[in-house]
């Protein structure tokens, strides 16, 4: 028994030091903003209402809805699954009543919401041992558990088909994006879920889990002693801590081959359906930006109504409500709710007003550029308060090297996007649309100067590959 | 401000769908985006921030960067004439008088410059239903700037509705022109009225005052090319040689650098030109790769033209093909438009060097252009895709041989 232990302690030791590996980015760009949360927990009044909006999982097709309005349901019980994937199950997040099943045009789903016990209970889903569990099972476990959709498939960034068998799956231990939540605090007590959700991911894939931290910084005690998968450590400015950046300097995705994706929360989902066989989606979600008062973690579940944590910790009156980061996020209502892959919400101020000769005045607002009158530059560290305003009209491509610049995989983003724009298969294909979904140019929309929406223009042409 | 702002939204119903000037609604727009950074927020999904830059601060920046090229350009048209007219021959001398009527000769071709361009783009604007271009803003000012003094107005106008309407606007605007609008605007008007841009008599304005004894208004390259044809003395020789009616040394290495010399209006001082650069480059708006390969391409020729040298031209020192002509002006200003020139990183070097190489070439061997910038410029424009085809290509074929490696 214990040479056992001892060989296989040495056996990961080693692949941990021969195997990982440093990547070093210069290519991209830190927005730096008012209003990171502070590492507390704020004590504001428990969400009330949770959603699940199908409209967050991309490439859902026909969702199908497995309770009426009235329900009671738990935390795990099925609420709908896609006739396109009937095996995987999109679960409740927590027990209640479903109180509405918003539909919208053509009948579309839009929303089915969930009216919140006080105290969440959950379906039983029996917990699991890895080692007498095969793969399949393992995989229908998952899969039948509601936190599947936490799997995304590269190429496409869809959620995961259990049916395949991916080549390796990556897991990103931090994220870079703007005021983005510290993983280390998050995910602070949860080792045990996340070492058991490794262990699982290893099984599903023929290859290896590769677990990308920070570089910068001392691995956070959550990652610091993670067995099972292979540690590579990122340095660099945003996007360092993309998975598809990553995942292009580990091991590219070439035509016809299938990476996993799962962000760490999903990984501790996983972990916690094994080791206590329930659907948590309990997570600390990060409540920044500069109009909030209070700028801290609070602990809720997945698909909050966020009114509670921002109504009356506003410092201002016309703002917008990010679900997610402002690069990559969505706009929703005061009372909107919490998106599926998020576990950020940031709120700034709304930038729908005029400003006289905007375009020649001299401006300290942040900007990648140093053209007339952009200040930014000359003080890089400083955090600025952003609007939502466009910053001037979309133009034809006029400036070059720029999306390069932020872009450190070996892409030509404007190649890529005329590709798209002109619907040209395969130099879309050959200019490298696997490679990408929408965060991994999400730096491109926001430094282009003539306006274009890039994010959209992505997610066009991976539709058109996808489907064609 | 507010009142500037209230007479806008009082007026742009009438230009919105269904009002009775439903048809110049571009027209407002561009007036009233010049007056008002817009007021539209970022969309849903995406980029919920922007930022600060847009399209007309970048092109604002290069119009900035040729102000220094315009003023000297003023100043030197009012030297060259009192020069050329037996004024007083010191440079800071009768500065007024100079300024005043380089600003008379120069203005004019400004204003019209951007009246013609302003109005092809706005009839554009209103029967094709796009944005006026900020790129204009640009091209309006690289016009005069690279013609002489004494180009007739008309001539300007004509040029620059020629040069949006043939190689701009026809291709769909600022962003889809194939090759630079300004540059195309020089080669209309070179080959259209040879008479007024080129031989000895157009670079500086006269006027109705008689020349001095002795005055002659060859440029330096011309200077230089008969040189090397008569082959009796070094070029630097018959440079030094040539005009002492104006003042000895009109055309040594200084005072061409400085750009002390006629010429077209910008274009004669070097060290103007690398002032505009270090404010392209320092603003990150053109890109240095293009300015450094340009230059190095030019001298790298010129060096290559001395070790096979038949004749004086082509054994001139290199570094006089940097401050002769519009070279300077040529790569800082018309080769860096990031539209024409080459879009990937290594297509840059490359289009810059090859511009540098080329612009020497013509040169000193072909007897019909003594300036090769212009051509060498729009050359490039054109084989600018290829290079990036190239480039591409490069990228697509590391994908695929990562694929089946």
């Amino acid at each position: 028994m214990y040479l056992l232990d001892l060989g296989r302690f040495s056996k990961a030791h080693s692949s941990k030091t021969d195997m990982s590996k440093i990547v070093k980015l210069k290519k991209g760009f830190d927005i730096k903003l008012v209003g990171k949360a502070n590492q507390e927990l704020a004590d504001f009044a428990p969400a009330q209402t949770f959603a699940i909006k199908p409209t967050d999982f991309i490439g859902l097709q026909r969702p199908k809805v497995l309770v009426n309005e009235g329900d009671t349901v738990k935390a795990g019980t099925p609420i709908m699954f896609d006739k396109a994937m009937d095996q995987v199950i999109y679960a409740s997040p927590v027990s209640g009543e479903v109180v509405e099943i918003k539909r919208g045009e053509k009948r579309k789903l839009l929303e089915i919401k969930i009216l919140a016990d006080q105290t969440v209970s959950h379906e039983n889903l029996g917990k699991a041992d890895l080692t007498s569990l095969d793969r399949d099972a393992l995989v229908s476990k998952i899969a039948s558990s509601g936190i599947w959709p936490n799997i995304i498939q590269r190429p496409f960034g869809i959620v995961a088909n259990p049916e395949d068998t991916p080549k390796a799956i990556f897991v990103s231990g931090f994220d870079t994006h703007p005021l983005a939540p510290d993983f280390g605090f998050a995910l602070k007590g949860e080792e045990k879920y996340f070492q058991a959700g490794i262990d699982a991911l290893a099984k599903l894939t023929t290859g290896k889990v590769h677990l990308n931290l920070d570089g910068e910084i001392p691995a956070p005690s959550v990652f610091a002693n993670v067995n099972n998968a292979e540690i590579n450590k990122f340095f660099g400015p945003h996007p360092a801590g993309n998975v598809g950046v990553q995942i292009h300097h580990l091991d590219p995705i070439n035509k016809g081959e299938l990476v996993w994706t799962v962000n760490p929360f999903g990984v501790v989902q996983i972990g916690k359906l094994l080791l206590e066989g329930v659907y948590d989606s309990s997570k600390l979600v990060a409540l920044t930006g500069s109009e909030l008062t209070k700028a801290a973690y609070v602990k809720t579940y997945s698909g909050a109504c966020v009114s509670s944590f921002v109504k009356g910790n506003l410092n201002s009156g016309h703002v917008r409500v990010v679900s997610g980061n402002v690069l990559t996020g969505e706009k929703i209502s005061l009372d909107g709710f919490l998106g599926f892959y998020h576990h950020q919400i940031t709120v700034i101020p709304e930038g729908d007003y005029y400003e006289f000769l905007g375009w020649a005045l001299p401006s300290k607002r942040l900007s990648f550029h140093r053209a007339l009158g952009l200040l930014s530059f000359l003080n890089p560290k400083k955090e600025h308060v952003m609007d939502s305003n466009a910053r001037g009209e979309e133009r034809a491509f006029v400036q070059t090297g720029v999306f390069e610049s932020v872009t450190p995989m070996d892409i030509l983003p404007v190649y890529l996007l005329k590709a798209i724009m002109a619907e040209d298969f395969d130099e879309m294909e050959e200019l490298g649309i696997y490679e990408i979904v929408e965060e991994d140019l999400a730096l491109c929309e926001f430094v282009d100067v003539s306006k274009h929406p890039v994010q959209q223009m992505v997610r066009k042409g991976i539709e058109l590959i996808q489907y064609s | 401000m507010k009142f500037l702002r209230d007479l806008m939204d009082k007026q742009k119903p009438l230009f919105q769908k269904g009002g009775k000037l439903e048809n110049l609604y571009y027209l407002f727009e561009a007036g009233e985006t010049f007056l008002f950074s817009p007021n539209h927020t970022t969309g849903i999904k995406g980029a919920q921030v922007k930022d600060a830059i847009d399209l007309k601060r970048m092109m604002i920046t290069v119009v900035i960067a040729m102000i220094p090229c315009l003023l000297f350009g003023m100043y030197n048209t009012g030297h060259q004439h009192l020069l050329a007219t037996g004024g007083t021959a010191g440079l800071w001398e009768n500065f007024g008088e100079k300024l005043g009527t380089g600003a008379l000769l120069v203005l004019p071709i400004v204003i019209v410059a951007y009246a013609a361009g302003g109005l092809v783009e706005a009839i554009f604007a209103v029967i094709r239903k796009h944005p006026i271009n900020e790129g204009f803003l640009v091209t309006g000012m690289l016009i005069p700037l690279v013609v002489p003094a004494t180009t007739p107005l008309w001539q300007v106008a004509l040029a620059t509705v020629f040069a949006v309407v043939i190689a701009k606007e026809v291709f769909g605007g600022t962003g889809m022109n194939v090759l630079n609008v300004a540059m195309t605007a020089r080669a209309f008007l070179y080959f259209a009225y040879p008479a007024q841009i080129s031989g000895d008599q157009v670079w500086t304005y006269l006027g109705d005052a008689a020349a001095v004894d002795g005055f002659s208004g060859a440029t330096a390259l011309s200077v230089a090319y008969t040189a090397g044809v008569e082959g009796t003395q070094t070029v630097v020789q018959a440079l030094a040689a040539h005009n002492t009616a104006l003042g000895a040394d009109l055309f040594s290495f200084g005072n061409m650098f400085i750009g002390w010399i006629p010429g077209s209006i910008g274009e004669t001082s070097t060290l103007m030109a690398l002032v505009g650069a270090l404010i392209l480059i320092a603003t990150g708006v053109a890109s240095w790769k293009i300015i450094v390969s340009g230059f190095a391409g030019a001298y790298i020729m010129g060096a290559v033209m001395n070790l096979l040298a038949v004749n004086e031209y082509m054994a001139m020192p290199p570094q006089y093909h940097w401050v002769m002509g519009g070279l300077a002006f040529g790569i800082v200003f018309m080769a860096t438009d990031p539209v024409s020139a080459a879009q990937t990183e290594t297509g840059k070097w490359i289009y810059g060097l090859l511009i540098g190489f080329l612009t020497v070439i013509i040169r000193v061997t072909n007897p019909a252009y003594p300036e090769g910038i212009m051509l060498a410029v729009l050359f490039m424009n054109v084989f600018a895709p290829l290079i990036d085809y190239y480039v591409v290509k490069a990228n697509k074929t590391r994908r695929l041989q990562r694929a089946t490696v």
